[in-house]
């Protein structure tokens, strides 16, 4: 079978071409979602790429949070499909409570746009699978509300139970909490995390081809739970 | 009082103030304000660089700056203090990284 994975476009998406284009070289078959749709046309998991929706209104992240498409995204993440946020669609996610914590302006103030080295802290999730946990990668960092905060105890929570899925390798360039770039929900299945991973699929477009292994992995959950 | 039967397109007096929201029921209408601040314990990199600028105005004695945000809210009489708190619970603050006050203008 064909994976189908699902490629949220909100006004101001930006990434959704390049999400796409690497679930086609993942092997899947790229699905566009609308904002306003509030069914899934039956995709096996779901991307919700980066850019600026709703231009930022009130927080990176907060109108999408209530869109029709994302209640279905709440519904479908809680019968466990892999649900992939990167940038804004990592802001989506802790917004709309399908993660925990908040991305905030970063210390600096600057916007960051660099290729940056992540150590992948765990391939237990449906977004890792392929990656072999302590891996570097490079790949494109891009935001001005970076920073990854939480309570203490809710940093305490995802580092005891290996959530914390990719982390600032040297130093935290935008001063997210413990180095946080990517977070997973409890069951694995839920990976948001800055730094763009579809930008890094193809030496000839990016800096490496580090971020494949990240739609890769998916199509393996998906089509490993069928099978399973 | 409006002059009787004006003209079609007449632009009268003040109407700027009282066309918006429903015609003639302004005074009516509550303004609730919410203000959405920074938790304490979350950097504010923003208010740091305003307290950082002040020493340019020549201002001391500036120690600390938050910056928040400002809504104000034309609502019914019959929307309650409790869905008010839900309104700036759920959408205009977040409640993980910012705290959030309701009063009645």
């Amino acid at each position: 079978m064909t994976c189908r994975i699902g490629v949220i476009t909100f006004p101001g998406t930006l990434d959704d071409v390049d999400a796409a284009r690497a679930v086609r070289y993942a092997g899947a078959e790229p699905v566009g979602l609308w904002h306003a749709d509030d069914d899934l046309r039956g995709v096996d998991a779901v991307i919700v790429p980066g850019g600026f929706s709703y231009g930022d209104y009130l927080r990176a992240g907060a109108i999408a949070a209530h869109q029709p498409v994302l209640r279905a995204v709440r519904d479908a993440a809680g019968r466990g499909m892999p649900v992939l946020g990167i940038c804004n669609g990592f802001q989506i996610l802790c917004e709309a409570g399908l993660l925990p914590g908040a991305l905030v302006r970063n210390s600096g103030l600057h916007f960051i746009c660099r290729d940056q080295r992540l150590r992948v802290e765990t391939s237990a999730t449906a977004w890792t699978g392929r990656y072999t946990t302590g891996a570097e990668v490079v790949v494109p960092l891009k935001s001005i509300e970076g920073r990854y905060v939480a309570d203490s105890a809710t940093l305490a929570t995802l580092e005891a139970d290996s959530r914390v899925v990719f982390r600032y390798v040297g130093f935290s360039p935008n001063g997210a909490l413990h180095d946080i770039a990517g977070i997973a929900s409890a069951d694995g299945r839920v990976v948001g995390l800055m730094p763009h991973p579809e930008h890094a699929i193809d030496p000839l477009t990016g800096p490496s081809s580090d971020g494949l292994d990240v739609f890769r992995s998916a199509v393996d959950a998906v089509l490993g739970s069928v099978r399973g | 009082m409006l002059p009787s039967s004006p003209a079609a397109g007449t632009i009268l007096p003040g109407q700027r103030a009282t066309c918006r929201g429903r015609a003639g029921s302004l005074a009516k209408v509550p303004r609730v304000v919410v203000d959405v601040v920074p938790k304490p314990e979350i950097l504010d990199p923003q208010g740091q660089a305003i307290v950082r600028a002040l020493p340019r105005l020549g201002v001391r004695g500036v120690r600390d700056v938050r910056q928040a945000k400002h809504f104000e809210l034309d609502v019914d009489e019959d929307v309650d203090a409790e869905t008010l708190h839900r309104i700036a619970g759920e959408l205009l603050a977040n409640p993980v990284i910012e705290d959030w006050t309701v009063r009645l203008l």
